[in-house]
């Protein structure tokens, strides 16, 4: 077939952030699916709960402490994170890799206290359907937590190499706004696992 | 910041003819060689293998089907035992479903949709790699462990407690779970590069109401994967944690409940029918507007449709357990979302008809697989409306009536149309035509052998045949018309047999295709047959919904992407203005390392808990040999 060039698009740019750039969509769709996960285990959680007449079945409540720290360090991870997706938009290299090395720490301090709480539940996952649905969203999200704190950390090193051009700032807000996602996610997961037991 | 860069780059706008064809080809094709092959991201290549081994898969389970028919043609045979039977029922029913049905249909969309929506290559490419060889070890996992006689035996959706440690000591139901994870994995990597692909790689100009048909519905079922699945992922871990963990989620007298599986597989289960019904209407779009000379009639009212459809195919999943004792107003409420189910599917079906009516149609082989899907489905449908009565399900339940019913809607709902897209896209996969006299053969062996094995059960199942049994006694009056089946069986297969005979004929003697053979409207017959690597050498511009109708002389296109690295133009998501020209991938082999090592880790899994420790590092290493930059041009913009 003949062809006619109506337009020339030379000049646009190489890469984009947020909704102009495919890897932010990318990101929205495993997040819309990992969501999804997750809305299905809530689900499950709640299903055993109505079926059951006493719950937590066997056990107590998990102790509140462990959690509800988590809950700060999430909130307060917020500011960090927004701090270090704004720099990377400025291209302001330093400052992303700062950031991307607080944000790193936190990840490993958030994987600490995860731990903690699991021996913090008060029931294993084999003795009652309790135990097991509440290690199955435990260990839902920590493998989102870690998943992240990985991709983090490759981020953070990469942006140390010779490699931190400038369409790597895309990156590193996509990893940003994941972040907020791993969070979000926390907070009903929250309410579920350590308040409603105590209803 | 590029500018100094992009300077120095040679555009396709600086090029023309034979000179840009070739750069572009050397640019973007796959490497030579067998390591060049598993590096392949070429979305053609990829998608290729994915439609070859799907129906590979066709043939094992159809294998298996016969081999059930031949066991039931008369009573008290001894061909199969008891055991086998219950491994061969399982195998065939997870096979279609998983391995055969819903991967051939993103195994179309893989290769489709970019040359559709005019792009170069899929979004993440290198996922698209990985998918697929996720597929592929899925498959031959299950197959290989069937062949060593840990083939599952518990159904193809395995309900607990027959799936459980207590009644099924064996490793069988770990190998159906994990088969299961492993095409999931694949199956929502596919959705999520179709949605992306959709989104922001559609060539300028393609507005929401210019998308063609087949590229709609596979929007729709991308979505309903990316929504239905996650379910099954849940239900096929905890299956596998209560049997190798001792956790407690279908254990009764400690809390767990079967019926969380029910829940948990149907709210999956009842979406899954409508991911391999909706590619095949999309299918169907297609294949009716080219043949039927004019548009599709009714082009909002077939995608509201299908939107539709998809929003209440999630509302209906407890009609498949009307006989579990559910309270009354659970029951009524499900029965009117199950009949409501049929009020998109029917609008979109008098779409077609009227397309036929007011087009002058052309009665080639896929238009006439067309029509079978029609003629089928709707029968299919008319069963489907009677097991959404709860007093006819009781009845009806676990008997041939439901098998009969489901395999209309099926093989009516996707195998039909889906024979007819081989014989309509197979000249531009291929570069030659399938031959028209063996698919008439082929049309009507399929037509004649499916209704006469399938009808039949719908009698048998009234008369009280449970499905599931190896075998029946002489006393029970089953035998002729098992027999009847039986036969129509054999001449169904014998179909697909001429279907396997036309592809090797035509591949080396089929006449040659052209670019637009059939004179179809849509981008993907604005390439030549089979398309160079990079699908065109500049990116169309759409002006019109039917773009080679409109214009079959000249194609509009944009010029100023690079010809030095890889580049694909991206658009809005409502207007499909250009806002960038992003780096696509390069070939490479870490996705394949990444699906080994997953392998590995799914597979030990199922023996041990602690590969859940050795087998992370493997699959971390792999991915950031994934991700790590090359070095190259394109990475480093
Ligand atoms: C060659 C054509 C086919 C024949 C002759 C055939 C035959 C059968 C028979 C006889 C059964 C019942 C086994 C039993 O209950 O004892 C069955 C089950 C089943 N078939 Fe097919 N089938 C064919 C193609 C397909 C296709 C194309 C699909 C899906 C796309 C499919 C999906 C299933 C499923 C899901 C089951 C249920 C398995 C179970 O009970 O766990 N079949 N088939
Ligand atoms: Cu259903």
């Amino acid at each position: 077939m003949r062809q006619t060039i109506v337009r020339n698009v030379g000049a646009l740019p190489t890469y984009g952030y947020g909704p102009r750039s495919g890897p932010w969509w990318g990101a929205m769709g495993f997040m819309a699916l990992e969501g999804m996960g997750f809305a299905i285990a809530i689900g499950a959680y709640l299903y055993l709960y109505a079926v059951n007449s006493d719950w937590p079945i066997g056990a107590a409540p998990p102790d509140l402490w462990p959690g509800t720290v988590e809950v700060a360090i999430y909130l307060l991870s917020i500011i960090p994170n927004e701090m270090t997706n704004r720099a990377a938009k400025r291209q302001d290299l330093a400052k992303v890799r700062t950031g991307l090395i607080v944000m790193s720490l936190i990840g490993i301090v958030l994987l600490v206290f995860r731990g903690i709480e699991f021996a913090h539940l008060n029931t294993r996952w084999d003795n009652s359907a309790y135990g097991s649905v509440v290690w199955l969203i435990l260990g839902l999200h920590t493998t989102h937590l870690a998943t992240d704190l990985g991709d983090t950390v490759v981020l953070t090193v990469l942006m140390f190499t010779a490699h931190a051009k400038p369409r790597r700032f895309s990156d590193v807000t996509d990893n940003a706004f994941y972040w907020n996602f791993v969070v979000l996610a926390w907070l009903p997961l929250y309410v579920l696992l350590d308040w409603v037991p105590r209803l | 910041m590029t500018v100094l860069a992009d300077e120095r780059e040679l555009r396709d706008d600086a090029l023309n003819g034979l000179e840009l064809a070739t750069r572009l080809e050397r640019l973007w094709r796959t490497p030579s060689g067998l390591l060049g092959a598993l590096m392949s991201v070429d979305h053609k290549v990829i998608g290729r293998r994915y439609i070859v081994t799907a129906f590979a898969f066709l043939l094992l389970g159809g294998a298996l089907a016969i081999l059930m028919r031949i066991q039931l043609a008369g009573p008290e045979q001894t061909f199969l035992s008891p055991d086998k039977y219950n491994q061969i029922f399982t195998m065939h029913g997870s096979t279609m479903m998983f391995l055969f049905a819903v991967p051939v249909m993103e195994a179309f969309a893989v290769y489709l949709v970019p040359l559709m929506v005019g792009t170069r290559n899929i979004a993440f490419p290198r996922l698209n790699a990985f998918s697929y060889w996720m597929f592929l070890f899925g498959g031959c996992f299950l197959w290989i462990s069937f062949l060593l006689n840990v083939g599952p035996d518990v159904g193809w959706f395995a309900y607990v407690p027959l799936s459980s440690l207590q009644y099924t000591p064996t490793k069988r139901p770990d190998v159906w779970a994990q088969m299961i994870t492993f095409t999931e994995v694949a199956a929502l990597a596919v959705s999520v590069e179709i949605v992306v692909t959709v989104f922001k790689l559609r060539a300028p100009g393609m507005t929401l109401d210019r998308i063609p048909l087949f590229v709609w519905a596979m929007l729709v079922t991308s979505f309903l994967v990316m929504f239905a699945m996650p379910s099954i992922m849940v239900a096929s871990t905890s299956l596998i944690l209560d049997r190798l963990v001792n956790t407690r989620f279908y254990d009764p007298s400690s809390g767990g409940h079967p019926l969380l599986w029910q829940h948990l597989f149907w709210f999956f289960g009842h979406p899954e029918v409508y991911i391999i019904f909706i590619p095949g209407t999309g299918m169907v779009s297609m294949i009716l507007g080219t043949f039927a000379r004019r548009p599709v009639i009714g082009y909002p009212v077939v995608i509201l449709s299908l939107i539709a459809t998809g929003f209440l195919s999630f509302g209906l999943w407890v009609h498949h357990m009307f006989v579990t004792g559910l309270p009354q107003l659970g029951a009524g409420l499900f029965t009117a979302s199950s009949m409501l189910i049929a009020v998109p599917s029917g609008l979109q079906i008098f779409c077609w008809l009227a397309t036929l009516w007011d087009g002058r149609p052309v009665y080639r082989t896929p238009l006439l697989f067309v029509i079978g899907f029609i003629v089928v489905f709707v029968l299919g449908g008319l069963s489907g409306v009677m097991v959404a009565s709860v007093p006819i399900d009781t009845q009806v339940h676990d008997t041939y009536f439901v098998v009969a019913h489901f395999h209309y809607v099926l093989i009516g709902g996707a195998v039909f149309p889906l024979i007819g897209a081989v014989y309509y896209w197979f000249p531009k996969i291929t570069g030659r035509m399938l031959s028209e006299t063996l698919g008439r053969w082929n049309f009507w062996l399929a037509l004649i052998g499916f209704n006469v094995a399938f009808f039949p059960m719908h009698i048998l199942g009234l008369i009280g045949m449970p499905r599931r049994v190896y075998t029946y006694t002489a006393d029970m009056d089953w035998a002729h018309l098992n027999l009847v089946s039986s036969g129509g069986a054999v001449v169904f297969a014998i179909s697909f047999a001429i279907l396997l005979a036309n592809v090797i004929y035509s591949l080396r003697r089929g006449a040659l295709a052209g670019d637009n053979p059939w004179d179809a409207s849509t981008l993907e017959w604005a390439t030549s047959s089979p398309p160079p690597p990079q699908n065109f050498d500049r990116i169309p511009v759409v002006k019109h919904r039917d773009p080679l109708w409109f214009d079959n002389e000249s194609l509009p296109v944009v010029a100023g992407l690079s010809i030095e690295r890889r580049e694909v133009l991206l658009t809005s998501l409502a207007e499909a203005e250009p806002q960038t020209r992003e780096a696509s991938p390069e070939p490479s082999v870490w996705p394949l390392i990444t699906a080994i090592a997953t392998t590995i880790f799914f597979v030990g899994s199922i023996f041990t808990p602690w590969a859940v420790l050795w087998g992370t590092p493997p699959m971390a290493v792999a991915l950031i040999g994934w991700f790590w930059p090359s070095g190259s041009r394109e990475d480093e913009e």
